[in-house]
């Protein structure tokens, strides 16, 4: 078969005119829609408007540190506390925790998988609405009050805080909660359950076995955080004796509950972020992945080690030295699953043809701050050094890198590669580039100048500080502004490419996973016949094509692929 | 790792077609949804996401479990006192009914699967009765400790409503106001510097002991009886003198928790941690009771047969480990002696 064929058999099999966005018209198809193309897309535009009001928190942070005490008339130091909290809450709950799995893992991943859909549609609609409800409680506690006790609600403080948003907002959680409990379910029964004939566990692209580590940890770790802040609610409202010292209750025992879902969670952000630059770096580097088997393993280690290193929270909490030392050790064995992963990326670049895309700008950003986030780790996991560095900027950037450098970034990463896909539209690749580059300085001013900070002594969370930390304050805040900007213009090229931008090929960037092979954007359906699959990190068959203004799988040139020929599947060809 | 069943693969090779909205299997099994394949993909789906679902209902009661394990592991002495005042009989009733209630559950599932109608519809009602009849327990028992005063935090050093101990919380008081900055009910161990004393008669009764580390005493006393937890409260004077006896039925000891000197600190921690793992598991019998009740209508309605009894099949297993996280909580507040 020619190529001419293949593209032409393409749009028969997918005409571009009836896709996922144009299947059904209406307000009433959108919001009571079981397709898990539109659901992603709903997850993208409110975890991105919760984005950007996280965003707006932030940089009133930055822009009140800008000089010691009141910077921003009427800001005081309590407002101060509940600006930080807000942050930070809308950041975890609200945008990094639903970014990648909820979002672009419930667009991609059936997809991948070449499944029709997910295996519980309705589940899936359901925990996106718990979403909006949790979503609408934080509202609410803004409404009745907001609140101040960070992002982690640590008691008695959040028991007994005058704030009146306190209760809303643990309740918002507890429900995003469920919402993320229900999304992982979802995925991993559909993993299991819905893969196509020849869709085996190490044919999967890495983006899957990533969101599917995720996923156990979303199922087996959220339900201990909603029992958790379920129970800080009932102390708060009747004094059950649970966390509160004044009643009995133990507030290291509200750490150990929250870090031992926290913790994990760190790792539903980070793993589903490294699924994406596995897909991201491979295909964009038009190179097979370098050991698949080690990054695909490496993720469930990452899954498994995670549970086991929550008291690293807490060296200064005081836990026994003996368990200090157990999860020191533990802490330091995640950086090699961690490390594999980078060392099989940087191998995948080596020798390949590599792209430099936005995509995979934001790929290349992320395996440098990823590095520089988690190599920190080990200096906060050391026992003598967190001593010294606890509760310090030097834990805020560290966390920064690796939530917002590293988790964020491969989402606006995928965001990007997968553009086409779920718009059909081709952004502009310079202002891509041009803003992809604002934003990896901007964040490494912001960020690595808060190392410096941490490590001469600047806590966290101050409202106040010393003239002698003012300097480092300043070029902080100037970096954060670069990053404002450097989204600003963004969220402008992305928007303007959805009224003004080229028309997507079904395969821009060569990838070779299956939701390269069915059209930008997909149909209703998917596939309508299930794919065949093929090796989807083997380049070699796949060819720039000028017609099509993108690339296309050449079957003739994969036995795989050839073999069914034979058999006489060739005339629909497209969605094998 | 599970895979496609095989007759589902067989499926996809001579399916050239595609298995879209038309596909025949589709339209002759109208419960099939359109992105399975097969019946069995379906119901292997199902059941795999009520695992999953199941292995979250395991982690959030673990939290609970936890904290009951930590509890204990502090104040042991909290425990074996104060389950005393539970009441044996009934909670060993409750087990039994909640048994016999995922009997006649599993054979719902059993009848489903042999399309025995009758039989499906009569063992899931008696299984919603079993559920019935297990809440009716507990509301008397729940009813026993709230009057009382069995309860959680500042609740529980309350004087139950017509007890004689209300005199002593108004002599209480009198002298609170003295004694506010240090007396808390409850010794705070970790946080000695915690202002204000919480409660309302309570702290008075604590204040007027003088003592925020040992529990009321009053000149009055009246004394654990010997013989334990469920039996007889014999009521006995500092002088030995029998001044009150509650007996007969299945008696719980009745009000007299704050009178007790052997009442240990931290007593309300017991029921805090009663109340909310039976509340939290109260909760889910009525969820049990939601999703039955609903069976049975589906069932009325012959919506579940031998070709399609997921439902049922799910349901089942949610009402199991209802089941089975009570018998935990029964010998783990009810039969700690």
């Amino acid at each position: 078969m020619t190529t001419l064929d293949h593209t032409r058999t393409v749009s028969a099999v997918t005409p571009v005119t009836d896709n996922y966005l144009t299947h059904t018209r209406g307000f009433l198809s959108w919001a009571m829609t079981l397709d898990h193309k539109r659901i992603g897309i709903m997850y993208m535009v409110s975890v991105l408007t919760s984005f950007f009001v996280g965003g707006v928190f932030a940089l009133l942070v930055r822009t009140e540190l800008l000089t010691p005490g009141q910077t921003i008339p009427g800001v005081t130091a309590d407002l101060y506390n509940h600006f930080f909290t807000l942050h930070g809450a809308i950041m975890v709950f609200l945008v990094i925790i639903p970014s990648i799995p909820a979002a672009l893992g419930n667009f991609v991943l059936p997809i991948m998988l070449g499944a029709k859909d997910v295996a519980f549609p309705k589940l899936n609609l359901f925990s996106y609405y718990l979403w909006i409800v949790g979503a609408l409680c934080v509202v609410a506690s803004l409404v009745l009050g907001s609140f101040d006790t960070g992002w982690t609600f640590y008691t008695p403080y959040s028991t007994r805080t005058s704030a009146g948003g306190v209760v809303p907002v643990l309740l918002g959680v507890f429900i995003l909660g469920f919402s993320s409990i229900f999304t992982g379910m979802n995925f991993i029964v559909t993993i299991h359950k819905l893969r196509p004939p020849g869709m085996t566990w190490f044919r999967m692209p890495l983006f899957l076995w990533a969101t599917y580590a995720t996923a156990i940890i979303q199922v087996l770790a959220t339900p201990v955080l909603a029992i958790t802040l379920l129970l800080v609610v009932v102390e708060r409202v009747t004094h059950i004796g649970i966390f509160d010292p004044q009643w009995g209750g133990d507030p290291v025992l509200y750490q150990h509950f929250f870090w031992f879902y926290s913790h994990p969670a760190v790792y539903i952000m980070i793993l589903p972020a490294m699924g994406i630059v596995s897909e991201l770096i491979a295909v964009h580097s038009h190179r097979h992945i370098f050991g698949y088997r080690f990054i695909a393993f490496s993720s469930v280690a990452i899954a498994i080690f995670g549970f086991l290193v929550w008291g690293h929270h807490m060296f200064t909490s005081g836990q026994s030295p003996l368990m200090n030392t157990v999860f020191s050790a533990i802490t330091f064995s995640v950086s090699i699953p961690s490390a594999i992963k980078v060392f099989n990326w940087l191998a995948t670049l080596y020798k390949g043809s590599i792209s430099l895309n936005t995509p995979m700008l934001y790929a290349l950003s992320f395996i440098v701050l990823f590095s520089i986030g988690g190599l920190t780790g080990i200096h906060l996991g050391a026992l003598a050094v967190d001593i010294h560095l606890h509760d310090t900027y030097f834990v805020v950037a560290h966390f920064h890198y690796v939530m917002m450098g590293s988790a964020l970034i491969a989402m606006i990463g995928g965001l990007h590669h997968w553009w086409p896909k779920m718009t059909g539209r081709m952004y502009n690749e310079n202002w891509g580039r041009l803003a992809c580059v604002l934003i990896f300085i901007g964040f490494n001013v912001t960020f690595f100048t808060q190392f410096l900070l941490g490590s001469q002594g600047m806590p966290r969370r101050y409202y106040d500080y010393q003239p002698m930390y003012q300097t480092y304050h300043v070029v902080s805040t100037m970096g954060s502004y670069l990053m404002a900007i450097g989204f600003g213009i963004t969220a402008t090229y992305l928007v303007h490419s959805l009224f003004r931008g080229k028309r997507a090929p079904a395969n821009p960037w060569g990838g070779r996973s299956l939701e390269w092979q069915c059209s930008s954007p997909p149909p209703h359906d998917n596939f309508a016949v299930t794919p065949r699959v093929g090796d989807c990190y083997d380049f070699s068959v796949i060819e720039w094509d000028e017609r099509e203004q993108g690339y296309v799988v050449r079957r003739d040139k994969d036995p795989e692929l050839r073999g069914h020929h034979a058999t006489g599947q060739a005339g629909t060809a497209g969605g094998h | 790792m599970t895979t496609i069943p095989a007759h589902d693969s067989g499926n996809h090779a001579d399916d050239g077609s595609g298995h879209g909205s038309g596909h025949h299997d589709h339209a002759s099994m109208p419960w099939l949804k359109h992105h399975f394949d097969t019946p069995a993909q379906q119901f292997e789906s199902s059941k795999l996401g009520m695992w999953l679902f199941l292995a979250t209902e395991v982690l959030f009661f673990g939290g609970l479990f936890v904290w009951y394990a930590v509890l204990r592991s502090l104040h042991p002495e909290v425990f074996t006192y104060a389950a005393g005042y539970l009441d044996t009989v009934l909670g060993g009733i409750n087990t039994c009914v909640l048994i016999l209630s995922s009997l006649t559950m599993a054979l719902a599932v059993r009848f489903a699967q042999t399309d025995n109608r009758r039989g499906l519809i009569i063992c899931l009602v008696l299984t919603f009765a079993g559920a019935v009849g297990f809440l009716v327990i507990k509301k008397i028992e729940y009813e026993h400790k709230w009057h009382e005063h069995l309860l959680w935090g500042s609740r529980f050093y309350e004087v139950p409503p017509g007890h004689h101990g209300d005199e002593h919380a108004a002599h209480g008081a009198a002298v609170a106001d003295a004694a506010h900055a240090s007396a808390a009910p409850t010794p705070p161990a970790v946080d000695a510097a915690v202002p204000a004393a919480p409660l309302g008669a309570a702290a008075a009764v604590a204040a007027a002991t003088g003592d925020s580390a040992t529990p009321p005493v009053e000149a009055t006393v009246i004394k654990r009886a010997p013989g334990g937890p469920s039996g007889v409260v014999a009521g006995v004077t500092d002088e030995g003198a029998p001044v009150e006896s509650h007996s007969h039925g299945p008696v719980m000891r009745t009000g007299a928790h704050l009178e007790d000197p052997a009442l240990p600190p931290n007593t309300h921690l017991f029921f805090g941690v009663y109340f909310a793992m039976t509340g939290l598991h109260a909760i889910h019998v009525i969820v049990g009771m939601i999703v039955i009740g609903w069976l049975i209508v589906g069932s009325i309605r012959g919506q579940f047969s031998s070709q399609y009894y997921t439902p049922v099949d799910l349901v089942g297993l949610y009402w199991h480990i209802v089941d089975l996280i009570w018998i935990f909580l029964f010998p783990l507040f009810y039969i700690i002696h």
